[in-house]
């Protein structure tokens, strides 16, 4: 017997070898002109401007690539010139012309021209993928683009909209991702059968911004080298890396343990786990999201609208903030989210349930009813949803949860097939009727329109109000057009088949030694070129 | 010469069959794929582009057929998520999942058999009873749980290992790729400190699905184990003087090993699937994170490859262990 307890002591003592002599090359801190993020980042699927559209890929896209203006990070309700040093509207509304900066380089070492401007914002409506309809929007379309674009000299594109747009309007579409500038030498030196670059720009980079992109492995690793031809200010970091942790816990530890800078996909509970560590800090920013709760109008109740309103008198908002949507949201009850033009923070809604109970009688249901809800089986979403379930019960509401990977769930939303949904919409770009273009408007409420809005989606048909979401897109007095919007969400609030539950907030966890590190309010405000770091190796 | 041909037409079957339920079911789950490429925001027009453009318009036997077809001219198609053909991307994730299933059914053997063998020779005893409940951890307890518990313990705790990822960050472009296998990529390059790291990473997890591995070895060593020292050519050799290690490792071993090869074979397979939760819990990236994500996310090119490459792996694992079958046990050799 003894042999075998000694054959066990020294298997035993031969992992334990293995695992401290592998510790001997534990990792160090980054060092200081490398930033490490953990997060998570399997939504990207192509790093295309004109075709990406998701999250992370947004967030290198702002880092990467320029556009003729951006918001301010300070004031998103203002536009800053990027590659554009300034620009004016025609009387007509209809005409603009943009004036560009002098000694402009992409990475590659080309010169950045307005006929790189023309050839980028062509390709992109050229390419027909989903951002295209940014552009599509200004009357930029595959039929008359090449008409609208022009140059004059080197340095100066102009643009002939379809319509006279509210200029924000028009300013805030061309400082989206889609309207990055792309070198146009390099793209087409890689172009295969009339494809404008597309295949090689899915995984390569054609930017002139702070950071190049190095290396993408999907669902691995990205990392962004510093572009020493960039012409702002030379960034402090020469690498940043974004590395793919799915899990937040596992997120949480490699921040404490100091192997990554910055941590972005933590939860609430993580978040609380952090607050007394002090090598950590948070930093959040309101976001462009929103959560809300869709009411398919198909379903003869819900089509009622006492029942649509006894819907929102369940809302516990306290309790929604203090629990669920802590750190990464805010209570909300407007389509615009904090920081868009014309955005209204009314919250006249508070749980009542005797009201709802009213409400629910008087349209002749005063023993509730049964109904579904569409969720995707992901936090907070599935949280929220049982939340509400158990409000919704206390009125009678009897609510059956239909949790589903995000994709099934999207299809049966996009097929109407739903009773309720619980879901998120992001801001596509940082105008007002980017949600107002999908929460208050549909002028096609039949099987088969051109695009399917929130409102579409949802059965509401609102030919007023999309009259009106009109108007407010034409409205080309600013102060104007905001108050056409906070006047849109005040009728929202009151007859829509929505509730809107919470403003998503964007938060990361940080080492202390990070410094300049600040979130946008979109994704491509994320901006890497202001981060330093103190400490640290050299 | 017969049996080759007949092994290869049932391999080719097997993986034909099993590439069919995958297409089928892929394609009869409600989620449109072209939603999973043109995004949400998409128009109608560009979702009927895209869903033209990737076939799914014509009937479910066409496409299989065409996919079938281009299977076997070595095109596993591209995939949606990574916009990589999928054959570079399985090439890239399985040896990671190579590399931690090695080392994993290498702890699982290396702790299971010893211990199952311990547990046999101590029947009903406290260490019989010890190795019964170890097993029983090792099926009951969640291993996302363990990993964390893990983590936080040897990783920020102690200290004593590296944390999740597969290297440190400082040697992520140090070594030439050859293998995928980091270990032995970090050695052909005759880099050890990228060695070192890579041991140091692969430890926690390694440990963690040995365990699980261990657990299951354990339990069928010591049931295999039992049933052979109960046989008369033990009593044979120990009322012949045999000394008692040499009848337990060299004759009652030898002869549980034949069966528990299949069992090892097996779990090392399962092992080879890819554990998705460990995946997930160290960021590993191997193919079970991939099959897991492609499968949410409707990338059927990838779900498929994906399937065909575990389909595949475990028809060679059972041709293995059936060889290794044959080289132990002389009564299924083929008699000449």
């Amino acid at each position: 017997m003894m042999l075998g307890r000694r054959a066990l002591l020294r298997a035993g003592g031969a992992g334990g070898a293995v695992l401290l002599a592998g510790r001997g090359a534990a990792a160090a801190a980054p060092p200081r002109d490398l930033l490490v993020q953990a997060m998570a980042f399997d939504d990207v699927i192509s790093l295309d401007p004109a075709e990406a559209f998701e999250i992370a890929t947004a967030e290198v896209h702002g880092n990467t690539y320029e556009r003729l203006l951006r918001i301010e990070p300070g004031d998103p309700r203002r536009l800053a010139g990027v590659l554009a040093r300034d620009w004016r509207v025609a009387a007509d509304g209809r005409g603009y012309r943009f004036e560009l900066r002098d000694g402009l380089r992409f990475a590659s070492g080309n010169g950045l021209t307005a006929e790189d401007v023309r050839f980028s914002l062509a390709r992109a409506v050229k390419l027909d993928k989903a951002p295209a309809f940014i552009l599509n929007q200004l009357g930029l379309t595959r039929d008359r683009v090449d008409a609208a674009l022009g140059t004059d000299g080197p340095l100066a594109l102009t643009l002939r909209t379809s319509e006279a747009f509210a200029p924000s309007f028009v300013l805030n579409c061309l400082s989206a991702s889609v309207a990055s500038i792309m070198d146009r030498r390099l793209l087409l030196a890689h172009e295969v059968a009339g494809d404008l670059g597309h295949a090689w720009a899915r995984r390569h980079h054609a930017g002139s911004g702070p950071f190049l992109l190095r290396d993408w492995r999907a669902n691995e690793i990205l990392t962004l080298d510093r572009n020493e031809r960039y012409h702002g200010p030379r960034p402090a970091l020469a690498r940043v890396i974004y590395w793919h942790v799915k899990e937040a816990t596992t997120q949480r530890l490699m921040l404490l343990k100091g192997d990554v800078d910055v941590a972005r996909n933590l939860t609430p509970q993580d978040l609380d786990a952090l607050a007394d560590a002090p090598a950590i800090r948070i930093t959040a920013t309101p976001k462009g999201g929103i959560y809300y709760i869709g009411l398919n109008q198909k379903h003869p109740i819900l089509a009622k609208p006492a029942v649509r309103e006894a819907f929102k008198w369940l809302v516990d908002y306290d309790a929604l903030g203090a629990t669920l949507i802590r750190h990464i949201g805010r209570p909300w009850q407007n389509f615009l989210p904090a920081g868009l033009l014309g955005a209204s923070d009314a919250m006249p809604f508070h749980q009542d349930i005797a009201k709802a109970r009213a409400l629910l009688a008087a349209a002749g249901l005063p023993d509730g009813f049964d109904i579904t809800m569409d969720v995707r089986s992901t936090q907070p979403d599935m949280g929220m949803a049982e939340a509400f379930q158990q409000w919704a019960a206390r009125a009678g509401i009897r609510i059956r949860l239909l949790p589903g990977d995000g994709k099934l769930t999207l299809t049966r939303y996009r097929a109407r097939k739903h009773d309720l949904y619980l879901g998120d919409w992001s801001v596509d770009y940082w105008d007002p009727q980017s949600n107002a273009g999908a929460f208050a408007y549909n002028v096609d409420n039949g099987e088969n329109p051109a695009t399917k809005p929130i409102a579409w989606r949802n059965a509401w048909d609102i030919p007023a109000l999309s009259r009106e979401t009109e108007a407010a897109l034409m409205e080309r007095d600013t102060a104007r057009r905001a108050a056409a919007y906070v006047r849109l969400q005040d009728e929202f609030r009151r007859s829509s088949p929505f509730v809107i539950l919470s403003q998503q907030t964007q938060v990361a966890a940080l080492r202390r030694e990070v410094q300049g590190y600040a979130l946008g309010p979109t994704s491509d405000n994320n901006l890497l070129a202001p981060v330093s770091k103190s400490g640290g190796g050299a | 010469m017969i049996a080759a041909l007949r092994f290869l037409g049932a391999t080719a079957l097997t993986l034909l069959g099993l590439l069919a339920v995958t297409f089928f079911i892929g394609r009869v789950v409600p989620v449109d794929p072209a939603l999973a490429v043109a995004g949400d925001r998409a128009s109608e027009a560009q979702l009927a582009a895209v869903r033209e453009a990737m076939g799914l318009n014509r009937p479910l036997y066409v496409q299989f057929g065409r996919y079938v077809a281009a299977v076997a001219r070595g095109d596993l198609g591209e995939s949606i998520l990574t916009a990589n053909p999928v054959a570079e991307d399985i090439a890239r994730v399985f040896p990671a999942t190579l590399e931690l299933a090695t080392a994993g059914i290498v702890v699982g053997v290396l702790g299971g058999v010893p211990l199952g063998v311990w547990a046999a020779l101590r029947r009903g005893r406290a260490v019989d009873q010890l190795v019964r409940v170890t097993g029983l951890l090792g099926y009951s307890v969640p291993i996302f749980w363990l990993g964390m518990m893990a983590l936080v313990l040897f990783y920020v705790r102690l200290g004593w290992v590296a944390g999740p990822g597969r290297i440190d960050l400082a040697y992520y472009y140090a070594v030439p790729r050859v293998t995928g296998l980091l270990v032995v990529d970090g050695l052909l390059a005759g880099h050890l400190g990228a060695v070192r790291s890579a041991l140091a990473h692969l430890a926690l997890p390694a440990l963690l699905l040995g365990y699980f591995s261990l657990a299951y070895i354990s339990r069928m060593t010591r049931s295999f184990m039992l049933a052979e020292l109960k046989k008369e050519y033990v009593t044979a050799a120990r009322g012949r003087g045999v000394g008692e290690a040499r009848v337990v490792w060299r004759h009652a071993l030898r002869n549980a090993a034949v069966p528990l090869v299949t069992v090892v074979a097996l779990s090392y397979a399962g092992l080879l699937e890819g554990s998705v939760l460990t995946e997930t819990v160290f960021s590993w990236p191997g193919i079970g994170q991939y099959i897991t994500n492609a499968l949410q996310n409707a990338d059927m090119n990838a779900v498929l490859g994906g399937t065909l490459v575990i389909g595949a792996v475990f028809i060679v694992f059972n041709l293995v262990a059936d060889l290794l079958y044959r080289a132990l046990d002389p009564r299924v050799r083929p008699q000449r």
